[in-house]
């Protein structure tokens, strides 16, 4: 039997963009197909993919829109199938069609979302506006995974990370980069899983199993449309139940120099990089400014950051969007009197320089 | 002494009676494409997709494992199924208002790209399951809930003419028919050669004159009157592409 080569052998070191990172980690994954839909900045995810895929056995599809790359991804894991898919602004928009049917049913789809400028067309480059749309779109109650990447080796560590998530959860789970963290290139560790005992989470069929249905087996219905409010109901309570249940191991943030915060700050994202590096120079100063950033913006790690909210005296929420994190912050955190700040530039970049000099203007 | 007429093996009866309106075409589609399969013995390779308009009513409709899916969506979810596991026989059931109107795009290309499922479209005239509106099917000045005075075609073009469409973009060894439920056997037969070209690597389409009493607002002869006097006139029954016939020696 051919046996497809191992993308990577144990680790390596590279030099990528990260587009590229993402289709190596999908390969390593054991992804085994892709669909997709040409979109900027989310191409080469497209472009990688389709010249490692004849190497290791895996697939692609290019559709006609992004409501059937989305579609097609949930077909591919109903049989069965690693499935993913890629897309960026007005492409996440249509992909929420399909992604609210897998958070009905509970479909390991994975999608990376690598933000540009909206709202509509805006920018093919940079943004953190679709935080909210990626948490929550769709006609649903944001019952989906989502992870906000820093850099290059977030992408493949969590673009890994998603599809054992998606697996052994059955939530539709997101990875959710930017434009910025996909065209730069960065130094970045690739590996195979195994060679860091990450195993991956296999992927099992929901139709198309061996027998007759009817005869050899029960056949399978799965449905997503119901005749009353209480049978509804019932299924999302427990849809609900269950992924409130897991939420807290799923859950994952990082943090530094939060015990003595004076301020703190509070992004996610590649826009936590600028808030880290502008804590570090602060400190150097002398103030006293702590650093927390959300690693799974959906399931919120809610409580860890309240517990050192209500340390500090000032929040400053910062992020390319108008106010998308803050929302969520607010939310999480309601209750408390510590004070929120913002520091807010749709669709643009934040730098070290602009944080130093709004958390000074605090003081 | 009655005489129950035998059920296919895909029928399910656990599920039955099932929930179509009296003397609707739904049932007697399905009933086809159940015949069709016991016929080529291949139950326990489909895998069947119903839309959202009545077609969703056949989500627990067979022994075979079945997925419904969003209004115009079941094209893709099948192809994505049928990419990844080519050993399957991949079957999208919809409306007209799901194929030709909110799916389009899903017919277009999925016929372009020669996708090795078969699509099985049920013309109605209008949208069923939110109760009669305009559809891409309704004829010249036939009267819907949205064209209460009937259908304009100055406003809204002429009904859409699918096989006629999917024939003229489909590849070689694709299969496309009309059928009518009002000669079931023939239409059994069509979906079988769907199902065959499918078997043998190509895309299939094919759309059946159907019954839709409840928004017609018909008796049963007045159903079968329209379907037989008006939708077989605007709407040509027959097979509108074949797969070439090999040639011998
Ligand atoms: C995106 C979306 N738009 C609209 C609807 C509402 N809707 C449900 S069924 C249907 C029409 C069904 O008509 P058709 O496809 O012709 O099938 P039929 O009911 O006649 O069998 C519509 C518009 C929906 N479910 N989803
Ligand atoms: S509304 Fe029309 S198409 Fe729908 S089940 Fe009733 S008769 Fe059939």
């Amino acid at each position: 039997m051919f046996m497809a080569p191992k993308p990577i052998e144990g680790e390596k070191r590279v030099f990528m963009t990260g587009n590229e990172v993402v289709a190596w980690a999908a390969t390593a994954a054991g992804a085994e197909i892709m669909y997709g839909y040409p979109i900027t900045p989310q191409n080469e995810i497209m472009h990688y993919w389709t010249r490692m895929a004849p190497k290791y056995g895996r697939k692609f599809l290019q559709t006609e829109d992004e409501i059937s790359a989305g579609f097609t991804t949930v077909g591919g894991v109903l049989a069965g199938k690693r499935a993913f898919t890629a897309t960026a602004g007005p492409g996440n928009t249509l992909m929420q069609e399909p992604m609210s049917m897998a958070e009905m049913m509970r479909l390991p789809t994975v999608l990376v979302v690598t933000q540009r400028g909206g709202p509509s067309t805006a920018t093919v480059i940079y943004s953190q506006q679709e935080l909210t749309m990626t948490c929550f779109g769709g006609n649903g109650e944001g019952m989906r995974i989502v992870y906000s990447t820093s850099g290059h080796q977030d992408l493949y560590d969590y673009t890994i990370k998603a599809f054992n998530t998606a697996w052994k959860y059955r939530f539709p789970t997101f990875v959710l980069g930017d434009g910025y963290q996909s065209k730069m290139r960065e130094p970045v560790t690739i590996y195979d899983p195994e060679a860091r005992n990450i195993s991956m989470v296999p992927a099992e069929a929901y139709m198309g199993n061996p027998g007759t249905p009817g005869v050899d087996r029960d056949p399978v219905h799965l449905r997503n449309t119901y005749n009353m409010e209480e049978e509804l109901l019932k299924v999302i309570n427990d849809n609900m139940a269950t992924y409130e249940s897991i939420a807290p191991e799923i859950v994952e943030y990082q943090e530094e120099e939060v015990e003595d915060a004076e301020v703190l700050l509070i992004s996610h994202g590649i826009v936590s990089r600028a808030a880290q590096g502008a804590m570090k120079l602060l400190r150097e100063e002398g103030f006293k400014v702590g650093y927390f950033r959300p690693i799974t913006v959906r399931p919120f790690p809610a409580e860890q950051l309240r517990e050192r909210a209500e340390k500090a005296k000032c929040l400053l929420v910062i992020e390319s969007a108008y106010g998308q994190l803050k929302r969520i912050v607010t939310d999480s955190l309601y209750g408390c009197t510590t004070t929120i700040k913002s520091y807010m530039k749709p669709g643009e970049s934040v730098t070290v320089e602009e944080v130093v000099e709004k958390v000074r203007s605090l003081y | 002494m009655s005489v129950q007429p035998q059920m296919p093996r895909t029928w399910r009866t656990e599920t039955k009676p099932h929930k179509f309106c009296p003397g609707c075409g739904h049932p007697l589609v399905l009933k086809a494409l159940s015949w069709a399969i016991e016929e080529l013995e291949i139950e326990e390779k489909v895998v069947f997709g119903c839309d959202i308009g009545c077609s969703l009513l056949a989500w627990d409709f067979f022994n075979l494992d079945s997925v419904q899916t969003h209004h115009g969506r079941t094209t893709p979810v099948i192809t994505g199924i049928k990419r990844v596991r080519p050993d399957l026989v991949g079957v999208a059931y919809m409306g007209d208002g799901g194929g030709y109107a909110i799916g389009s795009q899903h017919l277009v290309n999925s016929a372009m790209r020669n996708e090795k499922v078969t699509v099985i479209l049920v013309n109605n005239t209008q949208y069923g399951m939110t109760g009669g509106q305009m559809a891409p099917t309704t004829l010249p000045n036939q009267k819907t809930e949205t064209t209460p005075y009937g259908r304009s075609v100055e406003e809204t073009g002429l009904p859409t003419k699918g096989p006629e469409m999917v024939a003229s973009i489909s590849s070689e060894g694709s299969y496309v028919a009309r059928g009518t439920v009002s000669n079931v056997r023939q239409l059994k037969k069509y979906i079988k050669r769907a199902l065959e070209a499918q078997l043998n690597g190509n895309f299939s389409f094919i759309e059946a004159l159907s019954l839709c009493p409840t928004n017609w607002r018909t008796n049963a002869e007045e159903t079968w009157k329209f379907l037989e006097d008006q939708m077989s006139k605007y709407f040509t029954v027959g097979e509108f592409k074949t797969p070439a016939q090999k040639k011998e020696g």
